[in-house]
């Protein structure tokens, strides 16, 4: 009889939690330049990637060059991931945009310290989200996700690769110092117990293979490199050979199908947890870290007597536009905790559009925001 | 395969569902460069399957469109670190990248020094113009002291770099200079960049009399020409010659020849040590 497959329970840092993420999903490739407080992630797969079968850990003379290493590697077929922190984030930037126009997938982990420039390095932070929408220039999609506690550190890398595997795409997934160096208690999934998704490779014979044709999904088959489908990569604007133009029809072609296939999967993508939500009048919308604090808050409150309820959200971006409509069925309160001057509640205020009154809570001090702090607002209603 | 001449091999090679013209100036010595490049890969027989050709931003960056092998143009000055990436991922593949001056040495500094220390297996085709051709002629890291540009209308202030040395320096396996008008020297030299293991560099001279000649007292592309033939010299005769003499000239050939691993040997040799430790403690 076959045994039963349990999961594995580990004592572990968020960071951690990342690494055994991304090698359950596949992840064979690390290149990366060290910066607190992600290093982590870096030292152990420095230590664990070697000892794999193919697995591939380099690392790179800067940040600029750790990306642009990944993104070769995930052209040559490999799944890849790097880590960084706040002023490594601002130099990724420049590669992260041609993996985005190159449709090359990749899994960047910026673990959010506090501040501005080099800041407040050992300390948590959230300054970084409207970066990781906007940060490269031009209009792009991207998908960005967060997690809030050690578990989720491993579950989100998981859906990290599997987005960037599915839709071709970079994916960043947004950590924040508390987070990733947390330890505590987590259960690694066994084998068949969660998706992995790869890449389409062509089925068509190489003489027939257009890279950037329009498909149904809107994400073309990638070939690795050097397997006989020889084509042209670029990070200029291209036509469904992969050859520059300029031509507006060429495009308007391109430009709409990169962000078609992000928009029309949003069902798939757009992750958030509702907790006791269904009849809140006041409602905690919260990530990262701070999400934890407002659970507790959320509990308190509803002892209290109050109908608290939050929406923690998994996925910032594609904003989750929909979930926040759902609970605003009941909500005359909107919450929005977060370690800055108010990134997330934008988004939440353009979704709301004056229907409920939303409040903030920033803090910017480099601490976290505590559960005492988030029930005194709620209490206030 | 002996019997088929110079422009059919290239015909080989070109990609035929690509929008000719090219964007080359009259004159430019890009194109020889490509030739020289295309002829080096068909005398060592690699698959084309087997060469990723990985280009920078600028002039230089674009030939990459116009041959059939996998092709990356990639971010400026980026090159080397995408190569890095790919020739890790799958070291079986031929890397070869193709940056310019401005790229190589400038902006993508940095990627260059650290690809040769690392001595990762790739080769690094440098076209040296001296000048930023594509944005209009600016001033680039191997513009001459005095020489004019565009951000530098008064004369050039700073020195220039000596590619061959920042390699050397730096710990390239294998570091050689031609120009386009030493086309057979150049080929011979490239296809031994690409023949041998580590990283190797390969600064090629090439000619833009539209952004940098002109202004620069070469009235037409053939007086760049007589430049190049009059000032280039081989290194050995070069190295004879007093400090003085030395001024106006150019050493072309091959400077360094080394033997050490590559990166990409050195990790995949301790690979297969863990795991044979791994598979020894498992017994």
């Amino acid at each position: 009889m076959a045994r039963r497959k349990k999961r594995k329970e580990i004592f572990a840092l968020g960071n951690e939690a990342v690494v055994e993420g991304a090698l359950l999903a596949g992840c064979s490739f690390y290149g990366g330049y060290p910066i607190t407080p992600s290093s982590e992630i870096m030292e152990i797969m420095a230590s664990k990637l070697p000892q794999t079968d193919d697995g591939v850990f380099i690392q790179m003379e800067d940040e600029i060059a750790s990306m642009g290493a990944i993104i070769g590697a995930s052209l040559a077929g490999r799944k890849v991931l790097t880590a960084t922190s706040g002023p490594g984030f601002s130099l990724k930037q420049e590669n992260l945009g041609y993996a985005v126009m190159a449709e090359t997938p990749l899994v960047l982990v910026n673990v959010m310290r506090g501040g501005l420039s080099t800041g407040l390095p050992t300390c948590p932070g959230q300054g970084d989200v409207q970066q990781a929408r906007w940060g490269t220039h031009g209009d792009h999609p991207i998908i960005v996700l967060s997690a809030s506690n050690v578990q989720e550190c491993l579950d989100m890398t998981i859906t990290a690769f599997n987005m960037a595997e599915k839709y071709r795409t970079p994916v960043i997934l947004l950590l924040d110092e508390i987070t990733a160096h947390t330890r505590e208690k987590i259960e690694i999934p066994y084998e068949g117990e969660f998706e992995v998704f790869s890449r389409t490779i062509p089925s068509m014979p190489p003489e027939w293979y257009k890279p950037y044709e329009e498909t149904v999904r809107g994400v073309p088959p990638m070939p690795p490199i050097g397997s006989g489908y020889r084509f042209h990569v670029t990070g200029l604007t291209h036509d469904r050979n992969g050859f520059p133009t300029q031509r507006p029809e060429e495009v308007v072609e391109l430009m709409d199908r990169l962000h078609r296939k992000i928009d029309q999967f949003f069902y798939d993508i757009q992750l958030v947890e509702e907790i006791q939500t269904e009849d809140a009048d006041t409602v905690v919308i919260a990530y990262g870290c701070v999400a934890r604090s407002a659970e507790l808050a959320v509990q308190q409150a509803r002892a209290n007597g109050i109908k608290a309820g939050l929406l923690k959200l998994k996925t910032l971006f594609p904003y989750p536009r929909r979930q926040q409509e759902k609970i605003m069925a009941n909500a005359k309160t909107i919450i929005v905790p977060e370690l800055n001057m108010g990134q997330m509640s934008r988004e939440v205020k353009r979704v709301n559009q004056g229907r409920a009154s939303v409040r903030t809570i920033n803090r910017i001090d480099g601490q976290i925001i505590t559960p005492s702090e988030i029930l005194k607002v709620i209490m206030q209603g | 395969m002996n019997e088929i001449t110079g422009n059919e091999i290239i015909h080989q090679y070109l990609r035929h569902n690509k929008k000719f013209p090219h964007v080359l100036c009259p004159g430019c010595g890009h194109g020889i460069v490509l030739g020289t490049l295309i002829r080096s890969i068909h005398s060592l027989n690699i698959p084309k399957d087997d060469v990723v050709i990985v280009a920078g931003i600028g002039c230089s960056g674009r030939l990459a469109v116009y041959v059939d092998f996998n092709t990356v143009h990639t971010t400026h000055g980026r090159a080397l670190s995408f190569a890095t990436g790919i020739k890790m991922a799958n070291p079986k593949l031929n890397v070869i990248t193709i940056m310019g001056d401005g790229d190589a040495l400038s902006i993508g500094g940095n990627h260059l020094i650290h690809a040769a220390r690392r001595n990762i297996g790739v080769t690094a085709l440098i076209l040296n113009n001296n000048i930023y051709g594509m944005t209009g002629g600016q001033s680039s890291p191997a513009t001459p002291m005095g020489a004019t540009t565009m951000t530098n209308p008064f004369g050039q202030l700073d020195k220039s770099f000596d590619t061959v040395e920042l390699a050397r320096g730096a710990g390239a396996n294998y570091v050689a200079r031609g120009t386009t008008f030493h086309v057979k020297k150049l080929e011979k030299v490239l296809t031994d960049a690409i023949e041998r293991p580590g990283f190797s560099v390969v600064e090629a001279i090439t000619p833009c009399h539209t952004q940098y000649g002109r202004k620069n007292k070469y009235k037409t592309p053939v007086d760049m020409y007589k430049w190049m033939k009059k000032a280039a010299i081989p290194v050995d005769r070069y190295n004879e010659l007093s400090e003085a003499e030395k001024e106006d000239r150019l050493a072309i050939g091959v400077f360094v020849e080394r033997d050490q691993p590559g990166f990409e040997e050195r990790y995949f040799d301790l690979k297969a040590k863990l795991q044979a430790q791994e598979e020894k403690g498992g017994k």
